[in-house]
């Protein structure tokens, strides 16, 4: 049961359309697992294609290559009819909880959506019981049910997010990074919630975030994405006691350390900007911006490479 | 829980930032009440006017204002203060239907065209643009020629005239929201494309709307007395005061007021129209948030010291 997978990618691609023909390559070619009750956490900076692989395995986007199973069963090619009973299984957080609720809908009313479309409840009062306990498990306070949104602050606006998240009872949620709006005690809150529903209710988690310190606290496996592709997956723990990729490495020097002490420390700061993600030429992406690029990391794609068990990496130095 | 709900309404439109915005200025609130006035008059207009205003009184012809007549009679002998307070209700009728006509229409179609997009928005949008090259008037009396006089016929016309304008903007609103997150959520919810558009994309599509209806209400009367003055509207006995503005300009030599009063009429009830609907549409735009309203007072008083 435990060691059960749940969803799993096969080199996943997705390119969008950019002008006449070029091609935005915003996912390209990832692959991985996750088995059931486990946390994948993603991580990347912005623009590097991480919340297109949450929305590609939810089925948002159409997949350009590649194939996603889910729990065995293939819905990269599913139409939006054969999709919607899966889709009642795996649900979305948002990054932006203000933009992501209806600012016309009363917090009942959003939770209660996804109740009301499947027609889970048998009458008003079974719903209404639904929603009061989806929101003592999220911790709303009762005497907001009929509040609004925007009357909240962004912390409850999250709770709401997850609320309606959980109203049907997913197995697999798709965490995109959910508390990088909030302030620093608020995500604490956030993290500790999603963490306890994950053990109270065995939820998977892929968890898409750009916080390196939020990722350690919460996941069990973690890829590190780089223009659309993943340059290095590893075990949490492996990840931060052996970073083998020089982006990796780099991700791990620009995290601050709160302490008067690091002011000694030497840091290796990355230099240069993101390569265009427009049509890029084969060879590693971070090569531009990699103290240790040679020729031999231009010119081919550098696959995955095993170097300990359970940690890949791609890098022409391994 | 009713009772409660309906307080929370209330409190809502009392603290409405929109609406104390909107009525800030007094001259808006002067327009109002103007328009609840006039619309009070088109209502009550059987017990208000003095005559009956379709009673030919042919010793009495072109009469100057009077006790009797307190805005003379017409070539006809009818007593012109009625015929203004029954045209109200022609214009008051003509234009809500007028612009309920247009706007279902006009956002039926924006939302047809801004969800599906491809060559279902372009055709509708290419029909769109078409129609709004044409001027609305030119339109609407092209339309009135096909399909005849009457009450109906002239709201059908002058309310398909001014559907691009709806269509326009709601396209644009529809654009800028399918792709918020709610909307996707919608969709991970289980929500179809028909639910989703209807419960998540259309209500957050109305207040730009809803500005143009007020805005245009002032267009379809406007539009109605052009109708009617040029012998496209409302058939003859009824009043209207666009017919009564035409029958009467010939006569504005000896007695002007025959013309002038309707002609007045229109013009309030169109230029009360049309400031309350930039009123709101100041009131409701973004970009001009905290600089209209909060103490509009102060810096007048302000302005004044310097």
């Amino acid at each position: 049961m435990e060691d059960k997978i749940l969803i799993e990618a096969k080199n996943l691609k997705k390119y969008f359309k950019v002008g006449a023909n070029a091609q935005l390559h915003a996912v390209d070619g990832v692959s991985f697992t996750i088995k059931k009750g486990q946390t994948l956490g993603v991580v990347g900076e912005s623009g590097c294609g991480k919340s297109t692989l949450g929305r590609v395995l939810l089925r948002l986007y159409d997949v350009t290559d590649g194939q996603i199973l889910y729990d065995g069963v293939d819905i990269t090619k599913m139409d939006s009819k054969e999709i919607r009973p899966i889709r009642a299984r795996m649900q979305m957080i948002f990054q932006d909880p203000s933009g992501s609720l209806d600012p016309r809908k009363s917090v009942k009313e959003l939770i209660g959506e996804p109740l009301k479309i499947y027609k889970v409840c048998k009458n008003q009062e079974e719903y209404d019981r639904r929603i009061a306990e989806i929101m003592k498990t999220v911790g709303l306070s009762e005497r907001y049910t009929e509040s609004f949104s925007h009357e909240l602050d962004g912390g409850r606006r999250q709770r709401i997010g997850i609320g309606r998240a959980l109203a049907m009872d997913p197995e697999f949620i798709v965490c995109d990074e959910p508390v990088s709006a909030l302030d620093v005690s608020i995500q604490a809150q956030i993290l500790n919630l999603l963490m306890d529903l994950q053990k109270e209710k065995g939820l998977t988690y892929i968890f898409i975030t750009h916080d390196l310190s939020v990722v350690k606290h919460i996941s069990h496996e973690i890829m590190v994405m780089y223009l659309g592709q993943c340059v290095e997956y590893a075990k949490t723990k492996d990840l931060f006691a052996n970073p083998l990729h020089p982006y990796t490495q780099g991700l791990l020097d620009a995290v601050p350390i709160p302490s008067l002490k690091a002011k000694k420390l030497s840091t290796q700061i990355m230099r240069g900007e993101l390569t265009s993600p427009v049509d890029p030429a084969p060879g590693c992406r971070f090569a531009a911006r990699c103290p240790y690029a040679t020729d031999a990391c231009r010119g081919k794609d550098i696959p995955l490479k095993e170097v300990e068990p359970g940690h890949f990496v791609s890098c022409t130095r391994f | 829980m009713e009772n409660t709900k309906k307080k929370g309404l209330l409190d809502r439109l009392k603290s409405s930032r929109v609406l104390r915005v909107m009525f800030g200025r007094k001259i808006i609130v002067v327009c109002a009440v103007l328009i609840l006035v006039m619309v009070l008059v088109a209502i009550f207009a059987p017990v208000i006017a003095p005559y009956d205003p379709n009673k030919d009184d042919l010793y009495n012809v072109l009469k100057g204002c009077s006790a009797e007549h307190w805005l003379g009679t017409d070539s006809n002998g009818r007593d012109v203060l009625s015929r203004i307070i029954y045209g109200a209700r022609v214009s008051f009728t003509v234009g809500l239907v007028a612009v309920l006509i247009s706007s279902v229409i006009g956002m039926a179609l924006g939302l047809i065209s801004g969800v599906a997009g491809g060559v279902v928005d372009s055709v509708i949008m290419r029909i769109m643009d078409a129609m709004m090259a044409v001027p609305m008037l030119i339109l609407a009396l092209f339309l009135g020629a096909i399909l005849g006089q009457g009450l109906f016929n002239v709201c059908l016309a002058i309310g398909i005239s001014m559907v691009p304008q709806y269509a326009r903007i709601t396209r644009g609103q529809v654009l800028s929201v399918r792709n918020a997150d709610y909307v996707t959520a919608g969709t991970l919810c289980g929500a179809s494309r028909v639910r989703n558009t209807l419960v998540h994309v259309f209500p957050n599509c109305l207040s730009a709307n809803i500005v143009t209806m007020t805005a245009s209400l002032g267009g379809a009367i406007l539009a109605e007395a052009n109708l009617s003055f040029l012998g496209m509207g409302i058939s003859p006995p009824t009043a209207s005061w666009g017919a009564m503005v035409s029958g009467g300009y010939k006569y504005l030599s000896n007695q002007p007021v025959i013309a002038i009063a309707p002609g007045i009429a229109i013009m309030i009830v169109v230029l009360c129209f049309n400031m309350c609907g930039d009123a709101l549409r100041d009131a409701l735009d973004p970009k001009l948030r905290g600089t209209l309203g909060n103490g509009s007072k102060k810096r007048r008083k302000a302005t004044k010291g310097v």
